[in-house]
């Protein structure tokens, strides 16, 4: 076994160079670091604030130039969390782990544990409030305000985590946050206008109420990327930390 | 000077591949991916950077300000997400794997078959 990995790796070393040559050499072709002039974005940053009233133009084109794509996105996010769900839980076999206790002694940890949920939370909820702003976003938000609720794990223990991030309360801020995506599409097609139209209105360039639909496809991505996160920690902690059944 | 941050997204991906060929766990595995994976970031904002020119976001900026390349940035976004998705699956997998057969060594689990 320890010979054939030894010699992979040494067929792989000419063809690994290879692609790396490949590579510098289709690089060494493209317009030098720092002087592309793309037309998209050139255009896009021109007239996103102007047509979208938006002050975030990656935003913008998230939710809205391109929001038919992550549309999509959203959609590999949901079916692999599920797909995780699914192999996690495919057989009742329990795994040879032992029954860990993982209580946190350190006063100090857990004071300061308690005070980053809260920071970290905020931070997120921050991010995707002000997502089509100033930088940020549902999806970075989501994941800030996931980060935040798992150091609930790490510095109080599993127990106060099980109790906060059980699947049944998780599944339904997942499903509701990718189905508004969904909804918000289906209520400009009814209205007549075109899938996804936002028919609310740009609102106020640099303000909270900027983007119309945009806002609420931005907090309901923001949803299912937090519940989404949360899920597949609590899918890979429970198989290893969880009542067995 | 010129080329460097393409240089270091070629020298990304390849060190990302060469680990994933070599590698003898399906954890260092998904990590692997995530290395090659990576590169692709450093590529497209690579890619989108301009010269003097600020984020492209416009508040407290005036618009006509030079920005970068924002259509790079969010597909970089897309790029994370797809990224985040794909670790999850392969981790699940591992840890399926390895309550079946005991090992997370790729050359073992296929040997195991049949």
């Amino acid at each position: 076994m320890r010979d054939r990995h030894n010699v992979r790796g040494l067929l792989a070393l000419p063809a690994v160079g290879g692609l790396g040559a490949l590579l510098a050499w289709g690089f060494s072709g493209m317009p030098p670091f720092g002087s592309f002039h793309g037309f998209y974005g050139q255009l896009l940053n021109a007239i996103a604030l102007p047509q979208r009233h938006t002050t975030n133009v990656v935003t913008a084109i998230v939710f809205d130039y391109r929001g038919f794509d992550t549309m999509g996105e959203e959609f590999i996010l949901f079916a692999a969390v599920v797909g995780v769900v699914i192999l996690m839980r495919g057989d009742n076999e329990q795994p040879t782990m032992l029954q860990r206790t993982d209580r946190v002694h350190s006063d100090a940890i857990r004071f300061f544990g308690v005070t980053m949920i809260g920071v970290g939370v905020l931070v997120g909820l921050w991010l995707a409030a002000f997502g089509l702003v100033t930088p940020g976003g549902g999806f970075q938000g989501g994941v800030a305000i996931a980060s935040g609720i798992v150091v609930l794990f790490l510095s109080i223990g599993y127990p106060a985590w099980s109790k906060l991030a059980r699947e049944e309360a998780l599944d339904p801020f997942e499903g509701i946050g990718a189905g508004t995506y969904v909804a918000v599409g289906l209520a400009a097609l009814i209205s007549g206008a075109p899938f996804l139209h936002n028919l609310l209105g740009p609102g106020t360039p640099g303000t909270l109420w900027s983007g119309g639909s945009m806002a609420i496809i931005n907090w309901g991505v923001a949803m299912e990327v937090a519940a989404a996160n949360l899920l597949l920690y609590s899918e890979f902690l429970q198989r290893y930390l969880g009542p067995k059944e | 000077m010129n080329y460097l941050a393409f240089g270091v997204a070629a020298w990304i991906f390849c060190v990302g591949v060469y680990g994933a060929i070599v590698s003898r766990n399906l954890i260092h595995l998904a990590l692997c991916l995530t290395v090659t994976q990576s590169s692709t970031y450093v590529l497209l904002l690579a890619i989108g950077y301009k010269h003097h020119a600020g984020a492209p976001i416009f508040k407290g900026v005036k618009l006509g300000t030079p920005a970068v390349d924002p259509v790079v940035q969010s597909l970089t976004l897309t790029d994370i997400v797809v990224s985040v998705t794909v670790v999850a699956l392969v981790l699940a997998l591992a840890v399926v794997a390895h309550e079946h057969s005991g090992t997370v060594d790729p050359d073992e689990l296929a040997s195991m078959e049949g």
